[in-house]
């Protein structure tokens, strides 16, 4: 029992990471329709900030307390992936609005290949170690709980209520979900639709730096192909969770999370990916639409 | 930005304020964008820790790129682009000459006396490069394009795992050949079966997804077939992959094992060389894209590829005309995966090694990338787009006289991803519809008109 309850632990600390991520995924899904290939690398380019501007702290001041190094960590992070991911659709994407879906997936990926070989090129092929940030582990009822945990879930749940609300409840998010429902109507009714978009960009690419500061504190080393897989697995959660819906992401970023680790735990550590993708694959077959997703009307 | 108009005079000089403004901007963006990754490097130090070490002339060098760039972009190349669109609006359209009438029949006859020319200026060793890296390898890929061409360009399905099917082919060469001793030309087939039976087994739970859950879905039965590969050590050798594969052989009358009596060399009494074998590859591949592209031109006039075509542009329109969704979509899977089989089968042939690296996600990228360029259905864009990306990325392992330029620690074979995505995101920003853009339309009434690419809708299926 206390075994489950630990993986179930883990699972829920992987899942919030592949959840951050996942939400750039599904919000630019449900408002330009296209999937954002290069958005995995845009998390690796989030995790490369946070470790530069860590080195750079240590080599200006020597010690610096955690709490203020990660806060900075994950500012600059959100701004440098922000800009990025702000410049990438400006150049790369926006040209292509309107042109067949196609079009803007191959860009995407043509994005994902240059970004990982940018860092490669600029940051070196090797893995890039870093010597743990948090390291204090609780033990609560016999379940070793470490504080990396506890941060990435509680971050995780901050950002998500921030986000929910922006969403939600402010005029930008009114802008962004009339953007999304109908792009020529929201036009004529005075959003600004391209500032919208790019907005959205920025946002995605802002959730998706933290989750690469966190994956960097979880992990402590990064390396320039870690956009891959996470990057799928966080659009394989949120293909589950149902494109376009912003629960549907975390909760699909969770359920990864759940089974990559209790299939780890109790089968074969080898096959976790193949678990994860099998059971994607079984989902949509029998629903189609992802689990919150809302299913496709065909008008004719 | 906004498009201003202005009166001749004035248009000068605020034309250059403005793409100094922008030359500008855009050095701060590009400042703010490299100033962690290009202007400091991660770096290890004896102790195996990271230390920081600093580029700001590099950096200085990025920005300034960056800057000039866009002031000349801005200044120069983009009024010289509309004066030529305006231009060419007016020009009317040309006949189309000699050359671009029998562009295929000119490019395989070139194709067919490549290697004797090759030999003929290189000498045999010399040869080995132009007819293996560039010829071989660029038809691979014009292979892999075509048959996925058909689920993409033609049935209109979007599949990221096509690899799978290549890694199928490549693993049933390699396995059965080593377990069992089979040979090529009766392997060849075998794979092709294989491929696209594990393409009926995808298509099969996949017929009632669209679009990007189709997309999604063959992405992850891709890397599943990966894992599979790199996990099933006792069958596969996982990531050792397997080597000494066995060569091809003239349909068993002439060898290419050196020990072998009946050697290709020895019977004729040529030399000894290797490059016999790599120019009849070079001929097998040729013959092998020739059927991927005859079975696609021939399949499209068929009722089959009517159907395909007529999925593409509207599944409902389709299944309500009585055409049945599910064959259809399924021999679609089918067919391109047994063409991925059959390049998979070869390419485990030419490599005399498969390991899962081969077979990567990348792949499957690639592959897609040169349709997409290529035009989606046109077989000779997609020949196009292989040629210039393939070789363009290839010719890249050739630039030894950069080395005299950048100093000699300049490798230009690791730019070869970065320029290869970068070139990606250019040709489908400058041509999105690809190189070829327009098509001939399969069924016509009377007289052929041609379909402009932008009439064509890609499926949703």
């Amino acid at each position: 029992m206390e075994y489950f309850v630990q993986q179930l632990v883990n699972g829920l600390t992987l899942g919030s990471i592949y959840g951050l991520i996942a939400i750039g995924y599904t919000m630019v899904y449900g408002i330009i329709g296209m999937v954002n290939f290069a958005h995995g690398d845009i998390f690796m380019l989030g995790g490369f900030a946070a470790l530069i501007v860590y080195l750079v702290l240590v080599g200006l001041f020597g010690g610096v307390p955690i709490a203020l190094a990660l806060f900075v960590m994950i500012i600059v992070a959100m701004l440098m992936t922000g800009l990025w991911n702000w410049v990438i659709e400006k150049m790369a994407y926006r040209p292509l609005r309107g042109s067949f879906r196609l079009a803007p997936l191959i860009t995407a990926i043509g994005m994902s290949i240059a970004l990982s070989n940018f860092i490669q090129v600029t940051q070196g092929p090797r893995n890039k170690p870093i010597p743990p940030l948090v390291s204090s582990v609780y033990n609560v009822f016999g379940i070793s709980i470490s504080l990396k945990q506890i941060i990435i879930v509680v971050v995780t749940a901050v950002l998500l209520t921030i986000f929910w609300y922006i969403v939600n409840h402010t005029p930008l998010g009114r802008a962004q979900r009339a953007t999304e429902q109908d792009r020529k109507m929201a036009a004529l009714l005075g959003i600004d639709v391209d500032k919208t978009i790019s907005i959205t960009f920025v946002m995605g690419a802002a959730l998706a730096a933290v989750a690469g500061t966190m994956y960097l504190m979880y992990y402590g080393v990064i390396v320039f192909t870690d956009g891959f897989t996470p990057g799928v697995k966080a659009f394989t959660a949120a293909v589950l969770g149902g494109i376009g819906s912003l629960p549907g992401a975390v909760l699909g970023g969770l359920m990864i999370g759940l089974i990559e680790s209790l299939w780890s735990a109790y089968f074969t550590i080898d096959y976790k990916d193949v678990a994860t993708f099998s059971i994607l694959a079984i989902v949509l077959i029998f629903k189609p639409s992802g689990i919150l997703g809302r299913p496709e009307v065909e008008k004719v | 930005m906004a498009n201003i108009t202005n009166t001749p005079e004035s248009a000068g000089s605020n034309l250059m304020a403005r793409a100094l403004r922008e030359a500008f901007y855009a050095g701060l963006v590009a400042l703010g964008l490299f100033v962690l990754f290009v202007g400091l490097k991660t770096d290890q130090n004896i102790l195996n820790e990271l230390v920081l070490v600093q580029r700001w002339g590099l950096l200085a060098v990025f920005v300034a790129i960056a800057a000039v760039g866009r002031f000349l972009s801005v200044a120069f190349i983009r009024p010289y682009l509309a004066e030529r669109k305006a231009s060419k609006a007016s020009a009317g359209v040309k006949e189309p000459g000699f050359v671009t009438r029998n562009f295929s029949m000119i490019a395989v006859a070139v194709l067919l006396v490549y290697p004797p020319i090759m030999v003929a200026i290189f000498g045999f060793q010399g040869s080995l490069k132009w007819v293996d890296n560039f010829g071989i390898q660029i038809l691979i890929y014009v292979m892999l394009a075509w048959g996925l061409n058909i689920v993409v360009g033609l049935a209109g399905l979007l599949d990221l795992g096509y690899v799978a099917f290549y890694a199928v082919g490549a693993y049933s060469y390699a396995l059965l050949s080593s377990y069992f001793g089979l040979s090529f030309w009766v392997l060849l087939p075998m794979a092709g079966i294989f491929a696209a039976l594990w393409g009926m087994i995808l298509g099969f739970p996949v017929l009632r997804l669209k679009g990007d859950y189709l997309a999604i879905v063959t992405l992850a039965f891709g890397e599943i077939i990966r894992l599979v590969l790199i996990n099933w050590t006792a069958v596969t050798k996982g990531t050792f992959g397997i080597s000494g594969i066995a060569k091809a052989s003239v349909f068993g009358i002439w060898s290419f094992d050196v020990s072998a009596s009946n050697n290709f060399a020895k019977v004729f009494g040529l030399p000894m060389s290797s490059a016999y074998y790599k120019i009849f590859l070079f001929y097998l591949i040729l013959a092998l894209c020739l059927l991927t592209a005859f079975v696609t031109i021939r399949l499209r006039r068929m009722p089959i590829g009517r159907a395909w075509e007529a999925l593409r542009e509207d599944e409902i329109a389709c299944r309500s005309l009585g055409i049945n969704t599910v064959t259809t979509k399924l021999t679609a899977f089918a067919t391109g995966a047994m063409f991925g089989g059959f390049a998979g089968s070869f390419f485990a042939v030419r490599q005399g090694f498969v390991s899962p690296e081969s077979f990567v996600f990348l792949e499957s990228a690639i592959i897609l990338a040169i349709v997409v360029l290529g035009g989606m259905g046109s077989l000779i864009g997609i020949a196009v787009a292989a040629t210039l990306m393939i070789g363009g990325t290839e010719l890249l392992r050739e630039m030894e006289f950069l080395k005299h330029i950048f100093g000699p620690d300049f490798t230009p074979e690791l730019y070869r991803m970065l320029i290869f995505g970068l070139a990606m995101i250019i040709v489908m920003v400058w041509k999105p519809r690809g190189f070829v853009g327009s098509r001939e339309p399969t069924a016509f009434l009377r007289e052929r008109k041609n379909v402009s690419g932008s009439f064509t809708k890609e499926g949703h299926g």
